[in-house]
């Protein structure tokens, strides 16, 4: 059995009769290690995909399972990265990391708990700021701390929801890069919901579309076998580069786009395209 | 007409603690009647002043903007704006917040005349079927579709467009720019577009405009685009002058990341300035 495997899983919302199915037959496998990126639609579904790989959300059908064992509630064995950063505003980057590190490793000692927050503080280059409180931060160093704090977990598998998309592109661009070369070090089993085609191919060793909601499922996996670490600007030379991103992007634009829109829209034939709901 | 939109020597400044602050200093660009040019920059660079310029929005410290052969002071109905947010009026349905341009551009157009122009730019974006609906019931791919439309419906001389798709997810981007290239290549609206997205300026533009970052910023650099029009995005994608300009562009933008161009409040800027910029130079 993979490391982690969702089986089967189906989630709708809504009361019975007028249920909306946001997803359908997700089956998706990651060994241990693998980068794996969810690319799709805003309002496809891809962090109500998540929260059921994170136990925060129950499937109505199907599992989860990670490491052999059935997820059915959060754990500190998944660690999750949402976009919108979730810090306590009234604690320090140092307070916000070590409550996490504090519920998973009460057995540690007080010093030893304090060096790995420092430790994991340094790993997003935020020691210099690690007595500041999140208004105080900008949103790239907002979503530092956040990632640090996952990563302080030390979970089996990180989930990352969308973590660069409040970002500006520079800044996007450097975490991007800083992704990748914490996750070089540590190898951690992550999945990543985007909607950045180039975000995927830049970081995940394999990409896996989700088509437009309601009733999303998961296109054709396109493995990413670029050699790391992958520089922006020079993937442009890459021929895979190109064809892996053509794959993607035409599968999106095309079998996975919005329903009643895709590119046929252009020609008017109609926009009735269901309102984005927050999932 | 070679110089149907021209920025003459542009310059805005403001004042600041310690003297005024140059945001663009001696920007010099000019458009051609019927062209699409695109402005690419980092966010903060002041391309979004440059258009709030020409809209009239925003009035320049020195320098002049001509809209065919005539200089602009203020905003008017010849140069329409698209901006970020659609700005739409909630209370009012899709087709109801285009009528709303088509009245003070046709005034003296009947009613059903009037109807008659928004319908058919509503449908031109695909929005007919969703007409009816009001901005709330709208997604906001739909949201920008009915922007697009209402700044079509006014037939401007000028197009002005501050990242129309800059709020949507990159996919839904996508699909807008194919819907506003759709739109342009029958208007053939002289375009001016400020974006950060590389693909979107490359699929869109006939030139692009490339803004330095330093304080008083300028047009560092000019891209001539050669895809056939009209374009589709497959043809554009493996056409092989495609991922050179792409990587041109990249390039340009990189060697104009400056540390404080990241976004945040007043007080983090220096510190995370410094954080990027040791990135930026460890890269």
């Amino acid at each position: 059995m993979a490391f982690l495997v969702m089986s089967g899983v189906r989630k709708g919302y809504g009361p019975a009769g007028r249920r909306v199915s946001v997803l359908r037959d997700i089956d998706l496998e990651l060994e241990k290690g693998e980068f794996v990126a969810i690319v799709g639609y805003s309002g496809s579904g891809k962090t109500t995909l998540l929260s059921i790989a994170a136990g925060l959300v129950a499937p109505d059908a199907g599992q989860v399972w990670l490491d052999g064992r059935e997820v059915t509630h959060p754990g500190p064995d998944r660690g999750v990265v949402f976009q919108n950063y979730s810090l306590l505003p009234w604690m320090t980057v140092r307070d916000n990391v070590a409550l996490a590190v504090d519920q998973v490793f009460p057995q540690w000692s007080r010093e030893r708990r304090g060096e790995h927050v420092d430790r994991h503080i340094a790993m997003v280059n935020l020691s210099s700021a690690r007595d500041k409180k999140p208004a105080q931060l900008s949103g790239g160093m907002r979503q530092r701390v956040a990632v640090a704090r996952a990563l302080a977990m030390d979970p089996q598998v990180l989930l990352l929801d969308e973590p660069l998309g409040a970002l500006d592109a520079l800044t996007r661009a450097t975490l991007q890069e800083e992704i990748a070369r914490i996750w070089a070090d540590d190898r951690k089993t992550v999945v990543m919901v985007t909607n950045d085609v180039d975000e995927g191919i830049l970081l995940a060793d394999r990409i896996v579309p989700l088509t437009a909601g309601p009733d999303a499922t998961l296109g054709p996996p396109v493995v990413v076998d670029l050699p790391r670490p992958r520089r922006r600007k020079a993937l442009n030379h890459v021929p895979r580069f190109k064809e892996i991103r053509g794959t993607v992007i035409d599968f999106l634009l095309g079998p996975g786009a919005p329903r009643a829109t895709g590119s046929g829209l252009a020609r008017g034939c109609l926009g009735s395209r269901p309102i984005e709901v927050g999932a | 007409m070679n110089r149907y939109l021209e920025l003459w020597q542009l310059t805005k400044t403001f004042p600041a603690p310690g003297g005024a602050a140059v945001v663009v200093e001696g920007f010099e660009l000019a458009l051609s009647q019927g062209e699409f040019v695109c402005l690419v920059g980092h966010s903060g660079c002041g391309k979004s002043t440059v258009l709030s310029m020409v809209a009239g929005l925003v009035e320049p410290t020195s320098g002049g903007i001509c809209v065919a052969g005539r200089e602009i002071s203020g905003p008017g109905p010849d140069r329409g704006v698209v901006f970020q947010a659609p700005c739409l009026l909630p209370w009012l349905t899709a087709l109801e917040n285009v009528l709303l341009g088509v009245e003070q551009v046709h005034p003296r157009a009947s009613r059903a005349r009037q109807r008659e122009i928004a319908e058919h730019h509503l449908a031109r974006v695909g929005l007919m079927e969703a007409s009816e609906r009001k901005p709330g019931e709208l997604s906001a791919g739909m949201r920008q579709r009915v922007g697009i439309a209402r700044a079509f419906a006014l037939s401007p001389k000028v197009l002005l467009l501050d990242e129309p798709f800059g709020m949507l997810d990159s996919l839904t981007r996508f699909e807008l720019q194919e819907v506003l290239v759709d739109v342009w290549s029958t208007e053939r609206t002289t375009a001016f577009m400020v974006t950060h997205d590389v693909d979107e300026a490359l699929f869109l533009s006939d030139r692009v405009a490339m803004m330095t970052s330093d304080p008083a910023a300028r047009v560092g650099g000019i891209l001539e685009v050669p895809f056939a029009r009209p374009r589709n995005r497959r043809e554009v994608m493996v056409h092989s002058d495609y991922y050179d300009l792409r990587e041109q562009l990249m390039a340009f933008l990189e060697s104009q990341a400056r540390p404080d161009s990241t976004s945040g409040n007043e007080a983090s800027l220096a510190l995370d300035g410094a954080l990027e910029g040791e990135l930026a130079v460890a890269d």
